[in-house]
């Protein structure tokens, strides 16, 4: 008995959280993880629409943002390591060679 | 069946060899780019005599048609050609006289500077005139009349890098311009009433209006304005002013174009459209004046020049003025017939004079010239023959045309033939005030060149007074031949050449005339003679005095300045006409162009605009170049922003 | 009844969990708390009805990914985050832009979406019936995520791998 908009609404929550730590954070693999929190809660948007509307798409395709999650992390990760051992820092401010 | 005289040849085969030389000749030796030169010229020369040759199996008028020019509406412009007899007369004029001095050229160039320059301009210069001259309509005829003012710009700033020969390029061309002006509103009148300007078809129209009584009407102004454009071209008052300036340019510059073939333009064009001049008295009788008053004028500044080059200037438009003059009093032919045997003898004089100052080394200034009759004989001889013929001795070309006007000028109004008598024995006398000057007495000069002339033709490795060689002397003996054999031909017999040209439409006119002549033809025959003895004695009566002045009694002249001082002196200036001018003209356009046009509105409003243009946009640049600071989380902070944004446009967008 | 309190409980620690993330200055802290919002997820996901979505999230999501964070933060030795001047654009534009979408979409939910409850367990989200969904309607993208994990592994190990590795040795004969 828990109307859809609830469950929205907490996905709306989590993204909005998402959204503030990548903007608030200075480190790195904390940006990323936030990231990642704004996915769970699409993932989580997506679970509540699929049930719903009595569609399975829905869960394939948190399916495949699983997928694309992961990979994302992976190479994510592998870029921050080798920002760290170019740049000697993980904090985002400091990465700034893109200013002219 | 009308013969196809392929005309179009006569204008385009100097045009070919103008762009050779122009284009290719700066690689070519001074033979080859001579060669080239002559080469084209001479066959427009011979094409032009091959066409004389058909003129009795021909119909004339004879038009030829090259290609469709203009079409716009009703109005439509060809590029045609027309051959009558005054084109023919013109045509070999231009052609034979332009060859001659082609070949002058050869010599006198010879040792300057961008030599395939000068012929590309020469020959550039007759397509032109060839244009203008066997023009089928206005239109065509403008073309080569700006053109002949183009090269003229071109050739008389020669020596371009010659501030005074650059300036006077200029002031020739301007001072033509501002004729064209007059000439292009008549054209546009023109237009405007008779829909077209072929020659024949606005002759038929004209020819059905009657003659105007008042003195403004359509054809009045078409004629006055046609005028303006002539006064600019043929350099008669108040247009006159570049003349002078142009003997800047080389002296085969001046004979060709200044003397024998682009002056007479203006001449031409009037001849051209006597359908209109003889329905618009008024407009005829302003000609008569305006040339009336130049030939005075100019022979009384000639008289008291002492460059040879200005006094031959001036002599030029005071004799332009008598062609003026004829046209007036509608004696048309007589008017060609003095500009042919001008075209011969004007053109002897200026070519000698060209031979006198390569023989002293690029003096100009007669006051340091004087007994180079042992030295330089032919051109002596030859000047003699035109000097001769241009003050009207029989029986020299130039008796037959000068007394032929003052016949005629006499029959429009006694005044025009007393000045016209007058000004021929001012003419006689400078002219023989110059022979003297230049050939008798002692040599005043120092014999060696002289470094910083004016003139720029110099002959280094010459410090003696030498004659100069064949190929400028032998066009010299040719002119000089028909200096004395050209007015042979006699005016009687010339006007009856011309006379399908000028009276096919007054052809009542001319039975009138004739009946009229019949009856009283042995007074006037009386009169003739009588008249033409005078003229002749106006003749030697200034040979006379130029010999009492220059030769028996040298010192005379300086005395006579002393005496009339103040007034001396105006006439040796010209009477100040050019001062006048820049202080009328010149000075309020220059300083109204600096003060209005440069700093007011062109730094002012339009480089403002641009510089202001700019700096906004740098400024928008410069603030908007903080948005990229290389900070991922501003970055971010934009990207959220950009989000928020199109989610809120969504929501909106489904909620409406 | 049972199924909201349920809902209620994990719901409040999946933001406290996420409010936690934001507030920790430790990444290893951060971490923490982010499995702790997944494992919530995970329940969430259940009660919707999706068994394996939910076995999916705990297995790859909270099992392998955070796993990979958590060795990252060891191997580069993160340590607490310092304080440097930041952005002031992500502050004074993100977050009030960040404010002004969620409120909106608080509002659009609110309003416009129905009061029909969602069945727990409506859905059989079975393996059986997402494997036959996988591989009947979804085959395509099945492979292509294939393909896009094998092209994310060899970025992986090209990026990471240490500069000498990949020079050439000095025993290289060619």
């Amino acid at each position: 008995m828990v109307p859809l908009s609830y469950y929205l609404i907490l996905g709306g929550i989590l993204f909005a959280c998402g959204v503030c730590g990548f903007l608030i954070r200075r480190n790195i693999i904390t940006i990323f993880m936030s990231i990642e929190l704004m996915l769970n809660g699409v993932n989580l948007t997506f679970v509540a629409f699929a049930a719903h509307w009595q569609r399975l798409s829905g869960q394939i395709f948190v399916f495949f943002v699983m997928v694309v999650a992961a990979a994302e992390a992976a190479v994510g990760l592998a870029i921050i390591i080798s920002v760290y051992r170019t740049r000697e820092t993980l904090n985002v401010d400091q990465v700034n060679l893109l200013k002219l | 069946m009308t013969p196809d005289l392929h005309l179009w040849l006569i204008p385009v085969l100097p045009l070919i060899g103008a762009s050779i030389n122009g284009l290719l000749g700066r690689r070519f030796s001074r033979q080859a780019v001579a060669g080239v030169a002559l080469g084209f010229c001479g066959a427009a020369f011979a094409w032009a005599l091959w066409v004389a040759m058909q003129l009795s199996s021909l119909a004339l008028p004879h038009t030829e048609f090259l290609a469709h020019w203009i079409r716009a509406g009703s109005f439509q412009v060809d590029f045609a050609f027309y051959l009558d007899q005054l084109s023919l007369v013109m045509l070999l004029v231009v052609t034979g006289v332009g060859f001659l001095i082609h070949v002058y050229s050869v010599g006198y160039m010879w040792e300057e500077g961008g030599f395939y320059r000068f012929f590309s301009y020469l020959n550039l210069f007759m397509f032109f005139m060839l244009t203008l001259v066997l023009a089928n309509n206005y239109l065509q005829m403008f073309i080569g009349w700006e053109g002949v003012g183009l090269a003229s710009y071109l050739l008389i700033g020669f020596w371009f890098v010659k501030d005074s020969a650059a300036s006077a390029g200029k002031k020739a061309f301007i001072v033509n311009r501002i004729g064209d002006f007059g000439f292009l509103i008549a054209l546009f009148l023109l237009i405007k009433h008779f829909g077209s300007l072929d020659f024949q078809a606005v002759f038929q129209s004209i020819s059905k209006l009657s003659p105007e009584t008042a003195g403004g009407g359509l054809l009045t102004s078409i004629g006055l304005l046609l005028m303006v454009g002539a006064a600019g071209k043929s350099a008669q008052l108040p247009l006159y002013v570049w003349l002078p300036d142009a003997m800047e340019g080389p002296t085969p510059v001046s004979a060709l174009i200044h003397a024998a073939t682009m002056v007479t333009a203006g001449v031409y064009m009037v001849a051209r459209s006597h359908v209109i001049f003889d329905r618009a008295p008024t407009a005829l009788m302003v000609v008569a004046i305006v040339g009336t008053l130049t030939a005075l004028f100019a022979a009384t500044i000639g008289i008291a020049q002492t460059d040879i080059k200005k006094v031959l200037a001036y002599s030029t438009i005071s004799q332009l003025g008598y062609m003026f003059m004829a046209c007036g009093v509608a004696a048309y032919s007589a008017g060609i017939f003095h500009l042919m045997t001008h075209a011969f003898f004007k053109g002897l004089l200026f070519l000698g004079a060209g031979s006198v100052i390569h023989a002293v080394g690029g003096e100009q200034d007669m006051r340091r010239m004087g007994g180079l009759r042992e030295h330089i004989p032919w051109t002596f001889w030859t000047m003699t023959v035109a000097t001769l013929a241009i003050a009207g001795i029989p029986p020299f070309a130039g008796f037959f045309s000068k007394d032929e006007i003052l016949w005629r000028a006499y029959q429009g109004s006694w005044v025009y033939w007393g000045i016209g008598v007058f000004t021929a024995f001012l003419t006689s006398f400078y002219m023989f005030r110059l022979w003297f000057m230049t050939f008798f007495g002692e040599y005043r000069g120092n014999g060696q060149e002289s470094s910083a002339h004016a003139s720029g033709h110099s002959s280094p490795g010459h410090s003696q007074i030498h004659e100069s060689p064949k190929v400028m002397l032998i066009p010299l003996a040719i002119l000089a031949v028909l200096s004395l054999t050209g007015g042979w031909i006699g005016s009687v017999r010339f006007e009856k050449f011309l006379g399908p040209v000028f009276y096919t439409s007054m052809a009542e006119h001319a039975a009138l005339a004739s009946g009229a002549e019949a009856a009283a033809v042995h007074e006037m025959a009386n009169l003739e003679f009588v008249f033409t003895l005078i003229s002749v004695a106006a003749g030697l009566l200034g040979l006379w005095l130029a010999w009492l002045l220059y030769c028996r009694r040298p010192q005379l002249p300086q005395r006579i300045a002393d005496g009339l001082g103040r007034f001396y002196y105006a006439v040796a200036n010209k009477y100040y006409v050019d001062e006048l001018y820049a202080i009328l003209f010149v000075k309020p356009v220059v300083e109204g162009s600096t003060s209005i046009l440069w700093h007011g509105i062109d730094q002012n409003v339009i480089d403002q605009t641009v510089n202001d243009s700019a700096d906004g946009a740098r400024q928008i640049s410069d603030s908007a170049r903080h948005m990229q600071s290389g900070n991922l989380r501003s970055y971010a902070g934009w990207v959220a922003a950009g989000a928020a944004v199109l989610i809120a446009y969504m929501i909106w967008m489904g909620t409406r | 009844m049972i199924h909201l309190t349920l809902f209620l409980v994990f719901g409040a620690i999946c933001v406290a969990g996420a409010v936690n993330l934001l507030v920790q200055r430790h990444p290893i802290n951060s971490a923490l708390s982010l499995i702790a919002v997944l494992a919530s997820l995970a329940v969430e996901y259940l009660l919707l009805g999706a068994e394996f979505v939910a076995a999916v999230q705990v297995i790859v999501y909270a099992g392998a990914i955070m796993v990979l964070f958590v060795f990252t933060i060891m191997l580069l030795n993160a340590g607490e985050e310092e304080r440097t001047r930041g952005s002031r654009v992500a502050m004074v534009i993100g977050i009030p832009s960040l404010l002004i979408g969620g409120v909106l979409l608080a509002w659009v939910l609110v309003r416009h979406s129905g009061t029909e409850a969602v069945l727990a367990g409506a859905l059989p989200g079975s393996p059986e019936n997402v494997a036959w969904m996988l591989f009947h309607e979804f085959l395509l993208p099945f492979e292509v995520t294939s393909v896009l994990i094998l092209i994310a592994i060899m970025g992986a190990v090209v990026l990471a791998a240490r500069p000498e590795a990949t020079s050439t040795g000095p025993g290289k004969e060619s």
